[in-house]
């Protein structure tokens, strides 16, 4: 089981490796969610949902079922 | 008068689009729909030099040209349809300075549409703090576009953009990414057999039901769909789209490489500590509550003030017209039926330009979006969002500012099913009929030590508004054969200093657009109300005076008693009167009269006035004594006798006034946020139906 964004921790950062297209929303990935992007987890709320990211330079939140859809490498 | 062309403003959400817009603008600016859509339409006029003016269309915030929402492909079509007298003749693209980035990837494809363009990187005054540069004249060699630094919050470089747009002839129109690079073989095939379009408006128009199931409205490439073109599966549209998207990408990251400079170590991160209190798990849901009770002590309390300013206004207007007008039918439209009625609109400016104050405010300053962070789970599980929160707390306070606030939300089945059960909601208008019933019914008892029963009564019926909501919500989401946009992806913007400007136009766009659009209907209602109220056939309503005079001859009534007398004889014999008498079948298995009857029909225009037309039908006034809550303490009911009042009719009361749809204003401004009178009409009968048969069950559970 490799990581997802779902399982970054507060303040972690990791590179986007791939993800589902079917799962994943055309304007994510217009949001600058490509692979090879850095994303850093910024904060979760309660139930780890949504997930609040910066994902390359860009501010936003989604919802856990699409974070667990995008494959990462952590950092370190 | 001279030439004047048509700009559209287009950009990311929050890159200061409407900021820019009012800036050009001012207060020349005009809120519309689009024709047979709830999209929020802002058009206005800028004066470019002497001969030259300027139509601006804000067109709303997008991501990119590939709709998923209704909003986005209002951008689209404009930009589609050549033939639409909206067509732009100069795009004007907004861009942030701070995330130019993600704001260029729309640039791109806006320029592929071969449509005369120019740039703006708004914000310019954030460079400094930010440590940014950028080589704007590198850039517009790049680009083969006008670039315009701007700050909309400083008023900075607009004169350069007003400049710029009065040079349009000199505009360019090139391309600068080559879209069809993703599949040269098809899009080959696309030019040789549409020679005269534009290669990326051919794509565009193939792709645009991919994410969004809308039919595309450009006529003259219907044929498109249907052609040999339509061979690709939906999912490998999606997936040219996807590459489409990377080779975008390439193109900015080469591009701001070359001409945009950041020095990170120099960035002081508000956003981070901010962030952390606000979004905090404990913190976070405090801060929200106590920001919750202050909004609600401003549309509760303080605007009492003013309210009861008007209200006092309106009475003396209406005293004034009565005593210095000739005497006559003329003169009664216009003290008894007019004037109140525009008393009836005009005393909720208070409460919808508080909401709106506040709301524009968290809106302004990115805190709005925190907001929707922190509720959405819950809401989720209800087929909402977090952004359903807001318009739902403020109906606690009144529908009507409520349902406005639903402009937010941009899904379209969220939005409607938002709008649809907000009038559940225990707003203020109800606590007068509460409080009067309440101390009627229920006994004055504590219990558990701290609590009173009539508290506590109260409290249940707040969570039973609510709960109704919440409901409903998640059953309309069930039942609505309307397709949602099924995920979930929010920019979280920068914190901000609100503009003053910006919250005054807002507060004033919203205020007029409720004056203008839902005043009349009320307008309309409230005169026929009265008509129906102060008219009536036969002998009983046109000698009212002398029937009583004559009933009441030996006894020593005052003026005020047989005025009051009088009044209410009347009242029994006009039509509405009839009215009452006539629904009377209806509601006796409810535990009601006639009387009750009229109150509750003439409450459908507004729920306070139940009170005010039980006090004119008991004519009450005279002793001091007899208030209006003792009259309907002796009210005994005609056919099994006993007091009329009692525990189950009053409970049957409270459940019907609870879930009943009576509120004039609130059906108009529902109508006007959804374009027709279908929903209003269907909201208005689920829930009187749910309340008659509420108030039904109720009392002939408990009698
Ligand atoms: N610092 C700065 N803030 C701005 C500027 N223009 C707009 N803003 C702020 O950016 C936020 C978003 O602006 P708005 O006009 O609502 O953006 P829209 O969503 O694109 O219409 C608001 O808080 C504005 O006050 C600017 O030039 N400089």
């Amino acid at each position: 089981m490799s990581d997802t964004i779902a399982h970054l921790k507060r303040g972690e950062q990791a590179t986007i490796v791939s993800f589902n297209e079917e799962q994943v929303p055309l304007k994510l990935l217009e949001m600058g969610c490509l692979p090879g992007n850095i994303v850093k987890m910024m904060e979760s709320a309660p139930f780890q949902d949504p997930i609040y990211l910066n994902i390359n330079g860009t501010f936003l939140a989604i919802r856990r079922e699409t974070a667990q859809q995008i494959k990462v490498k952590r950092h370190g | 008068m001279g030439k004047s062309i048509n700009v559209s403003l287009i950009g990311n959400p929050n890159t200061g689009k409407t900021s820019l817009f009012n800036r050009l603008t001012g207060l020349n600016q005009k809120v519309g729909n689009y024709p047979g859509i709830t999209v929020e339409k802002k058009e206005g006029i800028c004066k470019l030099d002497r001969s030259l003016k300027a139509h601006i269309l804000d067109l709303p915030g997008t991501y990119s040209l590939n709709t998923s929402s209704l909003d986005e492909s209002v951008v689209v079509e404009t930009l589609l349809n050549k033939n639409s007298k909206d067509y732009p003749d100069v795009a004007v693209v907004v861009s942030d300075i701070e995330n130019l980035k993600r704001n260029l990837l729309l640039f791109t494809q806006i320029k592929d549409l071969e449509i005369p363009t120019i740039l703006v990187i708004n914000m310019a005054d954030r460079m400094q703090r930010k440590a940014i540069s950028v080589d704007i004249d590198l850039m517009e060699r790049e680009l083969n576009t006008r670039v315009v630094l701007v700050s909309a919050r400083k008023n900075i470089g607009v004169d350069d953009l007003k400049k710029a747009i009065s040079d349009y002839k000199n505009l360019q129109s090139v391309p600068c990414v080559n879209a069809s690079s993703i599949d040269p073989e098809y899009f080959a095939t696309l030019k040789k057999a549409y020679p005269k379009q534009s290669i990326y408006k051919l794509w565009l128009v193939i792709t645009q039901d991919v994410n969004f199931g809308k039919i595309d409205r450009n006529r003259d490439l219907e044929d498109l769909k249907s052609s040999s073109f339509a061979v690709k599966s939906e999912s490998d549209l999606k997936k040219m789209q996807h590459k489409e998207t990377v080779v975008r990408y390439q193109f900015i990251n080469g591009l701001l490489t070359k001409v945009l400079n950041v020095d990170k170590s120099q960035a002081k991160d508000l956003r981070t500590r901010l962030d952390r209190v606000l979004l905090h798990k404990v913190w976070g849901y405090l801060i929200f509550f106590v920001i919750l009770l202050l909004i609600f002590q401003a549309i509760y309390d303080w605007s009492t003030y003013p309210m009861d300013w008007i209200d006092t206004f309106f009475a003396k207007a209406s005293s004034w017209a009565q005593t210095s007008l000739p005497e006559g039918p003329f003169t009664d439209l216009i003290s008894e039926g007019i004037i109140p009625g525009l008393g009836g609109i005009v005393i909720f400016i208070p409460q919808i330009a508080f909401l709106f104050l506040f709301i524009a405010i968290l809106e302004e300053s990115g805190y709005m979006s925190r907001v929707v962070f922190l509720m959405d789970h819950i809401m989720k599980k209800f087929g909402l969002s977090g952004k359903s929160v807001v318009p739902l707390v403020s109906g606690t306070a009144c529908a009507i500012p409520a349902v406005m606030a639903t402009r937010n939300i941009e899904d379209w089945k969220e939005r409607l099913i938002t709008i649809l059960v907000v009038p559940f909601t225990t707003c203020s208008a109800r606590l007068p009929v509460y409080l009067i019933i309440i101390a009627l019914v229920i006994p004055e008892q504590e219990v558990w030590w701290i609590f009173n029963m009539q508290g506590l009564t109260l409290m249940l019926l707040y969570m039973l508004g609510f709960g109704a909501a919440i409901f409903s919500a998640w059953v309309l989401n069930r039942v609505l054969p309307i397709k949602r946009k099924a995920f979930f992806v929010m920019e979280m913007p920068a914190y901000k200093l609100p503009m003053l400007k910006n919250v005054g136009i807002t507060v004033l766009e919203k205020t007029k657009s409720f004056v203008l659009g839902a005043g009349k209907i009320i307008m309309a209602i409230s005169v026929i109300l009265w008509l129906l109220a102060s008219h009536g056939i036969g002998e009983q309503f046109t000698n009212a005076e002398e029937i009583i005079k004559e009933q009441y001859a030996g006894k020593d009534l005052s003026e005020e008693e047989l005025t009051n007398k009088i009044a209410s004889q009347q009242l029994e014999h006009s039509f509405i009167g009839y009215i009452g008498k006539g629904i009377e079948p209806a509601v006796r298995p409810l535990g009601y009269d006639w009387k009750i009857g009229i109150a509750i029909v003439s409450s459908f225009a507004a729920r306070e006035v139940f009170v005010g037309t039980l006090a004119t039908i008991y004519s009450v006034g005279s002793d001091e004594e007899e208030t209006i809550k003792n009259r309907m303490k002796a009210e005994v009911n005609p056919i099994l006798g006993g007091p009329l009042f009692n525990f189950a009719s009053g409970i049957s009361l409270l459940l019907f006034y609870a879930f009943a749809m009576q509120c004039m204003s609130t059906l108009a401004i529902v109508k006007r946020e959804t374009n027709s009178w279908k929903w209003p009409a269907i909201q208005f009968t689920a829930m009187t139906v749910i309340a008659y048969f509420a108030a039904l069950a109720a009392y002939q559970i408990l009698k």
